[in-house]
């Protein structure tokens, strides 16, 4: 005799025991702080904050010692906790060319006002495992470091500015800068402007923006970009206060920006000149940047009069719909909830559609003899 | 199991940290927006509302929508019915239920009859609502005409012009091809003679009693963020052609556990020979059948 199987209840919260005892692992090896995770893994740490869209290293530390170190689970928890906060206002926007920089790079000059600086970067690094890390106890010998610039160097896209060969840097418009759009504070509409688009690809998925990134390389849409500048660095975050008339200094992020300077041989509406893309993202986020800032390109054909090739990265609608890992996630894995309902429908369907074909082929048949 | 026994498993001393939330999680000037799109869904039936769509502590896909209405919907003296193709005991339909039971301590119950606010999945219940009640479904994708045009820019033209041309082709090139219409579930209705409106991935066997209907119907897409509604006693056609009309279609046979008719039954496969038996999907409506018999004997 068939019972409805029931203890949905008593299965999921057996579920999340089990999932408790599997995230601490083999209890004889110590467990992991969050301070550790946060100091240690800080790129990891520093991508669930750019995704969650939320500047905070302890808690990006404590979602991804949650996640068990499953990156897009950390970013929805970081997500989630971001939507209860409330939201006080509008800060200045950050003003990247007093960055305090701890990296600073230009591949369209050799050397420039305030020099290259390499800052902690993998980059020449041999990719050979270091087997010396495996090692107890490795601790690193101090880094020498030439004293810092007071001076923060210059954007070098700035540079190209002053012959005008660069196109300016975007302004947004006047309403935007009144009240800029917020992509979680007001539903999707398209068109989308640039900021709300810019909006979307900072918070959206690394991985995603890296394969439309990478196809813009390979000719869907290609536009050569230079990487003009790479910098990354603390910035302050001033915020305006009415009640007494003054902007203060809240605190420092760290933030990575890049801006990439792309051929553009003139159009219609727009002379020859260079054009700009350009990526912002909290913490190091390198790959990241310099992806969002090859797609921002891509997506700006129908504001400099290019062609729309049909390629994906120029497509607004397809990029801004699929970009946010959260909800292609969410929606995917949603294909593991029970389906039985729908399935059914579908089983008795097919049997009808069948059993009608089955009958017509041996009427054929029948017909035929 | 009884909404007793539910409340009492699942309800724990609050966790201090839900102190923090507001009633029933969302803030209140979040839920006001949420209302607001509501009003509109309800003013134009059918239409699909855009509203600023909150992260939830559940993931897209897994009833966020339904859940941030129900959240904007529910009051101190609801009762709370969720289920989850039929069911309430359906994994996410317990978690979903567990939720409000935390974050709004409102009383659940699995009784179709006693609850004010029914959030589904799936299913419209067997029990035939009442003026009293609400109906919140989840819905993953909004727009019935997403698959013969993947563009939101493209549909939302369509729905303004009315042009429903395409989802008429669709539906009888699979006349032409099959005989029949070849869509089980999701079958998309007109409501109130304009909009066309994807019920949710409903079977096709619910869709007649979404029209007439004397409870509130409001649908919720999270990740797609939009709100629609059918208001009471609103029509709701679902699509068909004067020779090829409407077929429900469903199983011919009574369940085998309360021996009901003219429901929807789930096929479960008893053993490794494939032999079937045919149950009621609709948990509670099943349930009662069955009490109702014992009590007669």
């Amino acid at each position: 005799m068939y019972v409805a199987s029931k203890g949905g209840e008593n299965a999921i919260n057996a579920a999340h025991k089990l999932m408790a005892e599997a995230r601490r692992g083999d209890p004889s090896v110590a467990e992991l702080s969050v301070a550790q995770i946060r100091e240690q893994l800080r790129l990891a740490v520093a991508r669930v904050c750019a995704e969650g869209s939320l500047y905070d290293f302890d808690l990006g530390a404590l979602a991804i010692k949650q996640s068990r170190g499953d990156m897009i689970e950390a970013i929805f928890l970081m997500r989630a906790y971001r939507a209860t906060l409330p939201r006080f206002g509008y800060t200045q926007p950050i003003d990247t060319a007093r960055m305090m920089v701890a990296r600073r790079i230009s591949a369209t000059f050799k050397d420039l006002p305030g020099g290259q600086i390499l800052g902690p970067t993998f980059d020449y690094t041999h990719r050979l495992l270091d087997f010396k890390l495996a090692a107890e106890g490795g601790e690193a010998a101090p880094a020498q470091t030439a004293p810092a610039d007071p001076t923060p160097p210059p954007h070098v896209l700035s540079l190209l500015n002053r012959e005008q060969l660069i196109e300016p840097a975007g302004v947004a418009a006047p309403e935007d800068q009144a009240a800029p759009p917020d992509l979680t504070r007001s539903p999707l509409e398209l068109p989308a402007c640039r900021a709300l688009r810019m909006q979307a690809l900072a918070r959206g998925d690394e991985g995603f923006l890296l394969g439309l990134a990478y196809s813009t390389q390979r000719g869907y849409a290609r536009n050569h970009a230079f990487v003009g500048e790479l910098r990354i660095g603390m910035v302050e975050v001033e915020f305006d206060i009415p009640e007494i008339g003054l902007t203060v200094s809240i605190g420092e992020i760290e933030v990575t920006e890049c801006e990439t300077v792309n051929q553009f041989t003139g159009s219609k509406t727009e002379p020859p000149q260079f054009t700009r893309g350009y990526g912002l993202a909290f913490g190091q986020s390198e790959r990241k940047t310099l992806a969002m800032a090859l797609v921002d390109r891509a997506l700006r054909w129908r504001e400099l009069g290019e062609d729309d090739l049909g390629a994906p990265a120029q497509d607004e609608e397809f990029v801004l719909s699929h970009v946010d890992n959260i909800q292609a996630s969410g929606f995917l894995e949603h294909i593991k909830l029970p389906h039985y309902v729908d399935f059914q429908a579908e089983l008795e369907l097919i049997r009808t559609l069948r059993r009608e074909a089955f009958e017509r082929r041996t009427q054929n048949q029948e017909a035929a003899e | 199991m009884s909404a007793q026994d539910l409340s009492s498993a699942a309800a724990p001393a609050p966790a201090e940290e839900e102190a923090d939330y507001n009633f029933a999680y969302l803030d209140e000037n979040t839920k006001r927006m949420i209302r607001r799109a509501l009003l509109k869904a309800v003013a134009i039936p059918g239409y699909q509302t855009p509203f600023a769509s909150r992260e939830m502590p559940m993931p897209y896909g897994w009833g966020t929508g339904g859940v941030q209405v129900t959240s904007a919907c529910l009051t101190e003296s609801d009762s709370l019915k969720v289920i989850d193709q039929g069911a309430d005991d359906t994994t996410n339909a317990v978690s979903i239920r567990k939720f409000f039971e935390r974050t709004a301590r409102v009383a659940t119950t699995t009784r179709t009859e006693e609850a004010t606010i029914i959030q589904t999945r799936h299913r419209i219940p067997e029990t035939p609502l009442t003026e009293n009640q609400i109906l919140v479904y989840q819905v993953p994708i909004p727009e019935p005409l997403r698959f013969l045009e993947p563009r939101e820019t493209e549909t939302r033209k369509m729905h303004a012009l009315e042009e429903y041309g395409l989802m008429h082709v669709k539906l009888y090139e699979d006349i032409a091809r099959h005989g029949h219409i070849a869509t089980a579930y999701a079958y998309p209705v007109q409501v109130g003679r304009r909009y066309v409106m994807d019920p949710s991935p409903i079977p096709k066997f619910d869709n007649p009693k979404l029209s007439n209907c004397p409870a509130l119907q409001l649908f919720g897409a999270g990740r797609e963020q939009r709100i629609y509604a059918v208001p009471p006693y609103t029509e709701a056609i679902s699509l068909d052609f004067e020779d090829h009309p409407f077929d429900p279609g469903g199983v011919d046979q009574p369940c085998a556990l309360c021996g009901a008719t003219g429901v929807y039954l789930d096929e479960v496969i008893t053993d490794d020979q494939g032999t079937r038996m045919y149950v009621c999907s609709d948990t509670d409506h099943c349930e009662k059948t069955r009490a109702d018999a014992e009590a007669a004997q």
